[in-house]
């Protein structure tokens, strides 16, 4: 019996779509399950379709497939926007007494469950809990067992009271039952629940909840999708510690009050994407001729312009290695799963703090919002480690002042790194600009000083290519004649498509790459496979042609901006076709 | 803070590079004064400019400071001063970077009502870029930008700070440097925004907004039956715009900073070595 079930329900943007799935991710989370969710959208508050898709097994899943087991159907055009994923036996829930599903034609092939979720709910207590109603003959689907609903409803409205707690699980209860009576149908479905404990979140949380563990304290933002849903998790927490978020009037604010707290001392971060990057560009050069200590989040969507604001892209690449004026150091860091987003936001601000330089934290939308589930574990706050860098006070500052008891910011040391003041130290009185600048942070067009000031600044980022680990997460078979390269979002899509294809005796080697300045060196990979794949979600491959400038050799390409994330089985497909067809990789 | 510190503690050792006579000097040695006479001193003080001969300010002034980007010192002192209540933010700009570039940031600095000071240095003109028109130019004033004047009125930078809900709203002139240091005075002690429109003659590019022009017209409020307090009067004071006025036009007693409002009080430096204690309740909160 399958335990590999994928669930949806779509309709109107506006039909409580997102709240109703995620009461269902979470009650499978709750019974153990893994989940993993990712969500239809388009670019407006109400109209349009939207769906809240879940795929859920006992086993852990990385990726979404194109595949639909159980959809519940608000609207008529759900069963027409997902008709590609549905298949011979998928279950249609839908509620024929609306007017609008008068004249639904349920697909041959396919199980259609007309069920009065209205009409139900209004016996439950009232309209409004329709899609719950539909919740519960789910369950009835997939046998799944109803008091995990239970636990869920409780949850989500529990604030609202105990009577509206018990109307909606009334609500679920006639679903189920109206399905099991109503229908004989021996379901495909029988979805086990286990004793693991299970936390359910995405990949913003994932990341604003990393920059809390790390000591982030001020935040400015402007919002906008898919980075705004950071600055609302933090909001509602980063006061807790002692931190702040300030909604600023544009991005340009945005990230000038980041790099004001960070000069201040504090653990200070940015968030934004695409148009709002470009307008931070501005700033990026200051920051790092400054030797500011600043994260700047960067969750990609498609470009350019404001291009598909809902839709994915990883085309961001080449505005995070060279956005700026001028020559900026910097690092660029970009998780590749919604836990790393957790861990890499940790790291970015250790480097920041570390090298004095800003860091690119670059997510992309499918990271931002796919919910997965996680042993809590995975999140070992204890294994959290801060380091601020070289970060001087009273005791110490005498180290670092001229012979006229001057403090030296910029003071050009042999690993690049020079200390930091925090405003209110003894002594330290200092000046910083974005002008070039001798030891003293003064204004400087000496050629000498201005040469030793731009190397001092590349040396840090030399320094840390020495200092820090930059390998890349590997998985698969070491030996494989065929190498996939990675970055971003893609590797969960990939690991699956591996399993699809060792399957068909395929064996892969993956190599998913978090840091994107400094990298991995990948050239004895490369060497050692035959065929060598890029994959990435954007037109040009930008990293597939850092990767060739790296090594001087023609990669492979799989490229996908059709605004929607890689999928298991289609990538599955590509890098067949690639190894058959080199250098001739599906766009 | 100690209180034997003197205003040449703010001074920096590298000599201005502004013109001889430039506005610039009289407006900065009044912030420098102002500043110590209100018991700061640089190791607590954090000076913002923007870009401009006006922002070169910092370079001169000898405290923690930052010489940003064009337009943007405001956002940047807010994040200063939110992310250390204790410390004396005071930002500066020119009437370019302020109104122009920076005109957006303005308003809603305004609005926050963040408890720091910000210093104009208007003199009407573009100076660091050789003299083309300024957002504060005369609609009739001729330079290499606008050959036959900018055919625009000024903005009112006093009248946008009222519109915006400014708590602290005051006008200076370089030259008179005891009513200015005390004007600045008043601004830093202010609680809450503490805006403070200079007007700095630049001797070099402008010469209708001459240090005579001011001395001629300006009518100072102090001398005048003005009350700060008194809003209405203020905005006439502001919108009748037949005078130059110097002095405190309008001082709200009941502002309540941001901070305080938002309850910003610690200094943000400060963070656990590792993840704070009850962190695992983050993660908890996704069960
Ligand atoms: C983004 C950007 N645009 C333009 C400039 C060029 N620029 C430097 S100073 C300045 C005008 C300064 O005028 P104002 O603020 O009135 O200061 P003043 O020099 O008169 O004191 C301009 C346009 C710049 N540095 N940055
Ligand atoms: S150009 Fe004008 S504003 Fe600039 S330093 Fe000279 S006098 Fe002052």
């Amino acid at each position: 019996m399958p335990d590999d079930l994928n669930w949806a329900i779509g309709g109107e943007a506006g039909d409580g779509i997102a709240s109703t799935g995620k009461i269902f991710a979470q009650a499978l989370s709750r019974a153990g399950r893994h989940v993993l969710t990712s969500k239809d959208f388009a670019s407006r508050i109400r109209g349009g379709y939207t769906a809240y898709k879940v795929r859920t097994s006992v086993d852990r899943v990385e990726s979404v497939v194109d595949r639909l087991d159980v959809l519940i159907a608000l609207t008529e055009r759900t069963i027409d926007e997902n008709m590609d994923e549905l298949h011979e036996g998928s279950v249609i829930i839908y509620d024929g007494d609306r007017t609008t599903m008068q004249d639904l034609e349920i697909p041959e092939g396919m199980i259609g469950l007309d069920v009065p979720l209205k009409g139900l709910a209004e016996d439950a207590g009232g309209a409004i809990m329709a899609n719950v109603v539909a919740l519960g003959a789910a369950c009835a689907v997939a046998d799944f067992p109803i008091e995990n609903l239970d636990e869920s409803l409780t949850k989500r409205f529990k604030d609202k009271g105990s009577a509206i707690v018990e109307n909606n699980k009334e609500a679920a209860r006639l679903g189920q039952e109206y399905v099991e009576e109503e229908y004989d149908y021996d379901f495909d479905y029988d979805l086990e629940t286990t004793d693991n404990d299970y936390v359910l979140l995405n990949g913003n949380e994932a990341l604003g909840m990393g920059a809390l563990a790390a000591g982030c304290r001020f935040y400015a933002g402007y919002p906008i999708t898919p980075a705004t849903s950071i600055m609302e998790y933090l909001i509602g927490r980063i006061d807790d510690y002692g931190g702040k978020v300030v909604q600023a009037e544009d991005e340009l604010s945005a990230i000038n009050m980041a790099l004001g707290a960070a000069r201040a001392g504090a653990r200070s971060m940015t968030a934004t994407s695409g148009a709002g990057i470009d307008l931070m560009t501005e700033t990026f050069g200051l920051v790092a001729q400054s030797e500011t200590p600043l994260v700047i989040t960067d969750v990609q969507r498609s470009g350019p312009s404001t291009g598909m604001p809902t839709k994915q892209e990883q085309g961001d690449l080449n505005m995070a290695l060279y956005g700026g004026h001028g020559e900026v150091p910097r690092f660029v860091v970009a998780p590749t799963t919604v836990s790393q987003c957790f861990w890499k936001a940790i790291e970015a601000f250790n480097l920041a703090e570390k090298y004095s330089t800003p860091v690119f934290l670059v997510s992309d939308l499918a990271l931002s919002v796919t919910e997965q589930t996680f042993e809590p574990s995975t999140f070992d706050m204890d294994a959290v480690e801060i380091d601020r860098g070289k970060v001087v006070d009273e005791e110490d500052i005498d180290t670092w002042l001229d012979e006229q008891g001057r403090f030296q910011p910029h003071f050009p040391t042999a690993d690049g790194v020079s200390p930091r003041a925090f405003p209110g130290t003894e002594d330290g009185a200092h000046m910083t600009t974005g002008l070039e600048h001798d030891a003293l942070g003064r204004r400087t067009e000496d050629q000498e000083i201005r040469v030793e000031q731009v190397d001092k600044r590349e040396r840090k980022v030399q320094t840390a290519r020495e200092q820090e680990d930059w390998s890349p997460r590997e998985f698969g078979e070491p030996d494989a004649d065929t190498l996939v390269i990675s970055w971003g979002s893609n590797e969960g899509a990939i690991r699956e498509g591996m399993d699809i294809l060792e399957e068909e005796g395929i064996d892969i080697r993956l190599l998913s790459v978090p840091y994107l300045h400094p990298r991995p060196d990948l050239s004895d990979a490369i060497e050692a496979a035959e065929t060598t794949i890029v994959v990435e979600c954007n037109a040009t491959g930008q990293f597939a042609d850092l990767i060739e400038h790296d090594v001087l050799e023609r990669v492979n390409r799989i490229n996908k901006y059709t605004g929607v994330r890689f999928k298991a089985d289609e990538l599955a497909e590509d890098i067949e076709d690639a190894i058959a067809e080199p250098q001739e990789a599906a766009q | 803070m100690s209180s034997d510190v003197r205003f040449v503690d703010f001074k920096s050792d590298k000599q201005p590079t502004w013109c001889p006579g430039c506005g610039d000097f009289g407006t900065m040695n009044g912030m420098m004064k102002a500043l110590a006479e209100t018991g700061n001193d640089p190791d607590n003080t954090f000076v913002v400019a923007g870009i401009g001969c006006s922002g070169k300010i910092g370079t001169y002034m000898h405290s923690y400071a930052l010489h940003g980007v064009h337009g943007r010192a405001l956002p940047v002192g807010t994040g200063v001063k939110l992310a250390n209540p204790d410390l004396e933010v005071m930002v500066a700009g020119g009437d370019g970077d302020g109104y122009s570039i920076g005109s957006g940031h303005f308003i809603h600095a305004v609005r926050r009502n963040v408890d720091m000071s910000y210093v104009v240095m208007d003199n009407r003109i573009y100076g660091l870029t050789k003299g083309q028109a300024s957002p504060t130019s005369r609609e009739d004033f001729e330079t290499s930008t606008s050959p036959d004047g900018t055919n625009m009125p000024p903005v009112n930078p006093l009248a946008l700070a009222l519109a915006a809900g400014a708590t602290f709203i005051a006008q200076s002139f370089s030259s008179d440097s005891q009513r200015h240091t005390e004007i600045v005075k008043q601004a830093i002690e202010h609680d809450g925004f503490g805006f403070v429109n200079t007007y700095s003659p630049c001797v070099t590019f402008n010469d209708v907004d001459t240090y005579d022009y001011f001395r001629d017209t300006i009518v100072d409020l102090g001398e005048e039956d003005h009350d700060p307090h008194d809003r209405e009067a203020a905005k006439r004071k502001i919108l009748e715009g037949d005078k130059e006025y110097m002095g405190v036009i309008y001082q709200d007693d009941d502002s309540v900073p941001f901070e305080e409002r938002e309850g910003v009080d610690q200094n943000m430096s400060e963070i656990p070595d590792g993840a704070p204690d009850d962190a695992m309740d983050l993660v908890r909160e996704f069960y």
